[in-house]
């Protein structure tokens, strides 16, 4: 027995993957063509499965911000900020973000992840209880591992459960905090947030809505879905991440709640990472303010999920409940996922292969994720490719 | 009252559609080990147990539950003092 034994089944399992084509888990992406496109296995190749909703991250005014960062302010900030100091730029992006949501106190990390386990961890202590959806994103279950606080599963999306849940809890309730988040990442629907909001003020409960994939997908101002449901100021805490419409990397927490604050004294994930590079910090405050000044980003976003959506749905594919940017295809098992996934690669598509237990229900999918940037060339091939194999793979 | 002794029985039954057939279960039966449970069966198995027992089980104590007989024990402590 040695320390390696336990990957064995890992070892089998990819051998398994790999005996069907290349390792999707390993795919480089040599050249970067447009947010939309790239060169991959020398092939030029249709990035459907990017998550750059609004596709920004070529966008030349973020990149002049970039730039400009780069050579006033260096590469790096060689520290966390607790022991480093912060740059005026971190300041200046944490109040954007608070002007943004409307909010008292915003906190910036350093990956969306780290939003995640630096808010969880922290928030909820010993003696208090979290519940999460049960379909909530992998960093959310890490973060809540990393704090003491017990931690409860409801069923995905479903309210009564929750309200169960809470019932059971008692005077605890009061010491809960519920996670949920704006768009599940897998399946691309939504949380019923009026009802979670309803259930969370009668137990007198917080609420933390993780706004990853609908920061500037939902909501007229494209807020999310705190904004799109008018309860923001019933959400205690909306986490959010930079590396998906904002089209750069990092993370932030805002809340209406002063106390905020108090985490950068606490919060592990905040104190002992290395803060935001300032050409990071650069595009992300510009990407912020092209997202507010340009709706037209998010109608051309939200016409494209209905294209492929439909387009998608006219083959025959089971799809999530709900149209958005993530439209993720169930097919029936891993294997037909690998090969399916293979097949579009060599067509020059890409999309995210996921596979369980990384999916909720054990589902196999071919997950994809729309951008303002696709055209409806790009869309209508993509729509071709998948049922071209999707003839293929019948017979 | 829930004991031990009268929740086995109704784990047995619970635990019946995750055994393979032919297989026995006993109090000291392994749920990864030898039912070859993977991390979604356990997560599948936990939530038909809250629906039975009406208990939450905190996934804090889902590590400490090995056995048929850890299973049981935690279900009637969650019984007597729910979460």
């Amino acid at each position: 027995m040695t320390l390696f034994e336990k990957f064995k089944p890992i070892l089998a399992a990819r051998q398994t993957i790999l005996e069907q084509g290349i390792d999707p888990f390993k795919l480089v992406v040599q050249e970067v063509i447009s947010p939309t496109e790239a060169m991959i296995n020398d092939r030029r190749t249709i990035l459907a499965g990017t998550n750059n909703y609004l596709g920004l991250t070529f966008n030349p005014e973020c990149i002049e911000a970039a730039r400009e960062a780069l050579g006033s302010q260096g590469t790096g900030t060689t520290g966390s900020r607790m022991a480093n100091g912060s740059f005026a730029s971190h300041v200046a992006l944490e109040r954007d973000l608070a002007d943004f949501y409307r909010c008292h106190s915003a906190i910036v990390f350093s990956t969306g992840y780290q939003a995640n386990l630096g808010i969880l961890s922290t928030i909820a202590g010993s003696g208090d209880v979290i519940l999460l959806d049960s379909d909530s994103h992998a960093s959310i279950y890490d973060g809540c591992r990393l704090g003491g606080a017990e931690v409860i599963r409801f069923r995905h999306n479903d309210v009564s459960n929750l309200e169960k849940r809470l019932t059971r809890l008692g005077e605890r309730a009061s010491r809960t905090l519920i996670v949920v988040e704006g768009i599940y990442s897998m399946l691309g629907d939504r949380a019923p947030l009026s009802a979670i909001v309803e259930i969370k003020k009668r137990f007198g409960a917080c609420l933390v809505v993780d706004e990853a994939h609908s920061l500037g997908v939902l909501g007229p101002g494209g807020r999310g879905l705190a904004e799109e449901a008018k309860l923001e100021e019933d959400v205690d805490f909306i986490v959010g991440t930079f590396s998906k419409s904002l089209g750069s990397t990092g993370g932030f927490c805002v809340s209406r709640h002063q106390e905020l604050d108090l985490l950068r004294y606490v919060s592990r994930p905040y104190i002992f990472s290395a803060s935001l590079c300032p050409s990071v910090v650069a595009s992300t405050r510009c990407a912020l303010k092209v997202l507010q000044d340009t709706p037209a980003l998010r109608e051309r976003l939200w016409k494209n999920s209905h294209e492929l959506y439909a387009g998608l749905q006219k083959i025959g594919f089971t799809l999530g409940p709900e149209i958005s940017p993530v439209i993720a295809a169930t097919v029936p098992s891993k294997e037909y996922a690998v090969a399916f996934w293979n097949g579009l690669i060599e067509s020059g598509v890409y999309v995210n292969l996921m596979l369980p237990p990384a999916t909720p229900s054990g589902l196999s999918l071919l997950r994809c994720s729309v951008s303002a940037a696709h055209s409806s060339e790009q869309l209508a091939y993509i729509c071709e490719v998948f049922k071209g194999l999707y003839e293929k793979l019948k017979t | 009252m829930l004991n031990q002794e009268n929740l086995l029985p109704r784990l047995y039954e619970i635990l019946g559609p995750f055994t393979k057939e032919g297989r026995t279960l006993n109090p000291e039966t392994q749920l990864v080990a030898d039912l070859g449970l993977d991390s979604m069966q356990v997560m599948e198995l936990l939530s038909t147990i809250e629906d039975d027992f009406d208990i939450s089980v905190p996934l804090n104590i889902v590590p400490e539950m090995k056995t048929v007989n850890d299973l049981a024990d935690q279900i009637s402590k969650l019984v007597v003092s729910p979460s």
